[in-house]
């Protein structure tokens, strides 16, 4: 590895965050929030999902205002009550998901609020696109001011919301998993501009998950933990297995249980499964007492292929058997019955009625069973979600209390045991841990491996890679509707399911020139 | 000359294209080719009615057409800022009603008020009207939906309190306020200058001032506009003090026009008038549409409605015509969209 820009620059950081705090409720999403930014860096901020960055981004944004801390800007206090004097102190946010306006022009995009106008008030697009087209070509994209943004793929809107930031001078520009979902071309580009930025003196603050990434751009690298700071050091002083380490900050072992299991009979068996522009020749087993992990970037068609097997999508061509039973395609209530379960990636829309209480939402796929003269037994239901709640350990004062008011974790363990209710032979999960803190995580990942001891099929779909090679007895890697790679647990590491889940051979990132 | 992106721009002029960049213009021509099409729709309905019954291309139809789709056509310029901010404004057809009436009084009591003071009046009646609804949605955080149904209600509930059964006859006004729909200039109804010059500002403010452009941004991703430093709140209140601003308006041409008005004129409009703008392709969900679309939605509406009296059509068709545009208007819109992403997603496959 070539050395990076070796010595830190000296003197007053851009950008610090001294102890910053937030709750929200009785969730302390961010403890101790500190961070030092300098001029002309590329600064990596590491952490798992549930560690506090987004919490800690959305401060320097103005987004939320924190309830403790410090904030200076060259050296100045200042603090943000809105997102516009958060970018009128010069720093642009690039959130995960690009906030544009998909139906509206780039130039307008870039400029909405602060067009040009003439000395009657009347916008000078003229003046807008030549001036739009100028900062796209020193990106070196070659995009049409005028073009709507509906239609753009996610690389090209995350350009637009680099050009933002340049219109607006921004000297921090802060960058939330820029990378989530781009190919390696993509990833490139966005690198090449990162650096072009950097040597101009912004400073930039990188979220990633990619730790190869970090070695490729980064000279300096914060990581947090359980909402707060844990460790910082420059780059070049660090190794993966440090930082992967300092993220985690337990034994690996114990924070990913899974026992061996003596893999049983094919439970779920899957053919040939297509659907046209989606997915195509998907074939795969998951026997008895195994986990399958379905990697791949967001967006390659996992989801898509699980809502398929469970029958929600219709497909086109292809065959499925629960333990070598055929199964109607494209008929939940059939699939439901043959021993298929389905836990939703977004808990929220696709797998609770927040406003209705613990015990109906555990109960809601087995009411049938609780029926008495007609009418669905209350205490039948609290009964069957008392069964299950002391199962996975789930804190709840009162079964009677809606849905919505327990942690993310405690939600997760509702969705499960309202779909282990029905029994099944075959558990499809698909981010399980998405969104929950670090100790709901250990007790999700606790749960499912006592599943498979029992000699249920998981088949868990997941874009956290630490989570695939903790639990998956086998790896399936899918890339644009494919699967690219089958790997089996002892074979499985980060750069051979990143290669796969990028459709090429290898992966080699450029490093810093 | 009020959509966008159509100048062209030297400085792409001659650039290799990429696919990516022919999807886009793909989508974008067909958005734009949207208003095309319902000028072709016009066209074929006025050129069918007229083989069918030739009698059809009279003067007394086109100003009949132009007079009624005048006022209808200014409400859904009303409508369409409203709805491109993803609200709606039910309120309007209660707020034309009452200020019809409401000068009509005026002129009762003050028999010689100038023309300009009465058109004035009904403006501050709308713009009453207007920030109330304004109130609702923007500071009370009322779903629009729901706050303009109860002034809809309101409005029309207070008008018939006022009112008592009572009329106001075109006996009451005098000329110089009549000729605001029997005046021609250059063969043109005064009404539809009015509307025209009025349509034509709105399509100006729309696309070319900031705060036109807004609408749009707010209605395309309210979070986004947020971020973008936009006040969510004051756009969206403006929006509904211009929609009743123009409905106020609308009860004073309205009265002109029809010279009798009593507690249940304009009773139902504001439906005809969302109906404009939809077959206008303003997208329901915010963030698409242009005056000259609704303005044209509106237009095919009238002409159609006066084209079934000429094929001696029962009346009652005339409903079930309208929502049968409403569903090829909102089909032809989706099938659009479909056909785009099924492109993009080809390439994907083969790319």
């Amino acid at each position: 590895m070539e050395p990076q820009a070796e010595v830190r620059a000296e003197g007053t950081p851009r950008l610090e965050l001294r102890n910053a705090s937030k709750s929200f409720g009785r969730v302390r999403a961010l403890i101790d929030g500190s961070l030092r930014l300098m001029p002309g860096e590329v600064h990596a901020l590491l952490g798992e999902n549930g560690a506090g960055k987004s919490t800690l981004v959305k401060i320097l944004a103005g987004v939320y205002r924190p309830d403790g801390g410090e904030m200076r800007i060259d050296g100045h206090a200042r603090e943000f009550a809105t997102p516009a004097q958060a970018r009128d102190a010069g720093i642009a946010v690039i959130y995960q998901e690009p906030t544009l306006f998909f139906d509206l022009s780039i130039a307008e995009n870039i400029y909405m609020g602060r067009q040009p106008v003439d000395r009657f008030g009347r916008i000078d697009y003229d003046m807008m696109h030549r001036e739009v087209a100028t900062l796209l070509a020193s990106l070196g994209v070659d995009l049409k001011p005028e073009r709507l943004v509906r239609g753009l793929s996610i690389a090209d809107q995350q350009v637009i919301e680099i050009a933002k930031a340049l219109s607006l001078n921004a000297n921090v520009l802060i960058m939330d998993e820029p990378t989530a979902a781009l190919s390696l071309p993509e990833v490139e580009r966005l690198f090449t501009i990162a650096r072009t930025l950097r040597d101009r003196g912004v400073a930039i603050l990188f979220i990633t998950h990619r730790l190869e990434e970090v070695f490729a751009l980064t000279q300096h690298v914060t990581i947090m933990r359980d909402g707060a700071k844990v460790f910082d050091a420059p780059t070049v002083t660090l190794k993966t297995q440090d930082i992967v380490a300092k993220m985690v900050g337990r034994d690996l072992a114990t924070f990913y249980p899974k026992a061996d299991v003596r893999p049983g009979e094919v439970m779920l068996r899957v053919r040939g499964l297509t659907r046209r522009g989606v997915f195509k020749d998907i074939s795969f087993d998951v026997r008895a007492g195994e986990i399958v992990a379905l990697a791949g970037l967001v967006g390659a068609g996992r989801s898509e292929v699980a809502r398929a097997v469970f029958g929600i999508d219709p497909c086109d061509a292809g065959q499925i058997q629960i333990a070598g039973k055929p199964l109607a395609l494209g008929k939940p209530a059939v699939a439901v019955k043959a021993g298929l379960a389905l836990v939703p990636e977004d808990r929220r829309q696709q797998g609770l009625a927040l406003e209705l209480s613990i015990a109906r939402n555990a109960s809601l796929t087995v009411l049938g069973r609780l029926v008495r003269f007609g009418l669905i037994s209350a205490g039948r239901e609290v009964q069957l979600a008392g069964q299950w709640g002391t199962r996975l350990r789930l804190k709840a004062s009162d079964l009677n209390a809606p849905v919505g008011t327990l942690s993310g974790g405690n939600q997760q363990k509702v969705v499960l045991g309202k779909w282990l209710a029905t029994g099944p032979k075959v558990l499809i999960i698909d981010e399980p841990t998405r969104g929950i803190d670090v100790g709901a995580k250990a007790e999700v990942y606790g749960a499912l491996a006592e599943l498979v001891r029992e000699g249920m099929a998981v088949l868990m779909i997941s874009s956290e890679l630490p989570e695939v090679l903790g639990m998956a007895d086998r790896v399936l890697v899918m890339h644009e509707g494919r699967i690219t790679a089958d790997i089996a647990r002892a074979d499985a590491n980060e750069e051979r399911i990143m290669s796969a889940a990028l459709g090429e051979a290898n992966v080699h990132l450029g490093h810093a020139a | 000359m009020m959509r966008h992106s159509t100048s062209p721009h030297p400085l792409h002029g001659d650039e290799p294209r990429t696919q990516r960049r022919n999807a886009g213009a793909l989508a974008e021509a067909l958005a734009r080719s949207r208003e095309t099409t319902l000028f072709v729709v016009l066209l074929l309905i006025v050129g069918g009615t007229a083989l069918a019954r030739p009698q059809f291309l009279n003067l007394q139809n086109l100003r009949d057409v132009l007079l009624n789709v005048s006022i209808v056509s200014l409400l859904t310029a009303g409508m369409t800022i409203v709805i491109l901010m993803r609200h709606i404004d039910l309120s309007v057809g209660s707020t034309v009603g009452i200020s019809a009436y409401a000068v009509g009084s005026l002129y009762v009591v003050f028999p010689h008020m100038p023309v300009l003071i009465a058109l004035g009046a009904g403006l501050a009646i709308g713009l009453v009207a207007g920030a109330i609804n304004a109130l609702l949605v923007a500071v009370g955080r009322v779903p629009s939906l729901v706050a303009t149904l109860s002034t809809l209600y309101i409005f029309r509930g207070a008008d018939y309190a006022w009112v008592h059964g009572g009329q106001i006859n075109a006996t009451s006004l005098p000329d110089a306020f009549s000729r605001l729909a029997t005046g021609v200039v250059l063969g043109i109804p005064v009404l539809a200058l009015i509307a025209l010059v009025l349509l034509a500002a709105l399509a100006v403010y729309l696309k070319q001032f900031r705060p036109g452009r807004e609408y749009y941004a707010i209605g395309s991703n309210p979070e986004a506009a947020r971020l973008a430093g936009i006040n969510v709140e004051r756009r969206v209140a403006t929006g509904f003090l211009i929609s009743g601003a123009i409905a106020g308006l609308a009860g004073a041409l309205w009265l002109a026009r029809f010279g009798t008005v009593d507690a249940s004129t304009a009773k139902g409009i504001e439906l005809q008038v969302v109906a404009a703008a939809v077959v206008g392709s303003v997208a329901i969900t915010g963030g698409v549409g242009t005056i000259l679309g609704a303005t044209l939605g509106a237009l095919v509406l009238g002409v159609i409605s006066i084209a079934l009296v000429v094929l001696h059509v029962s009346p009652f068709w005339e409903q079930a015509i309208q929502g049968a545009l409403i569903v090829a208007a909102i089909a032809a819109d989706t099938l659009l969209a479909r056909s785009v992403a099924k492109r993009m997603m080809r390439k994907r496959d083969h790319g």
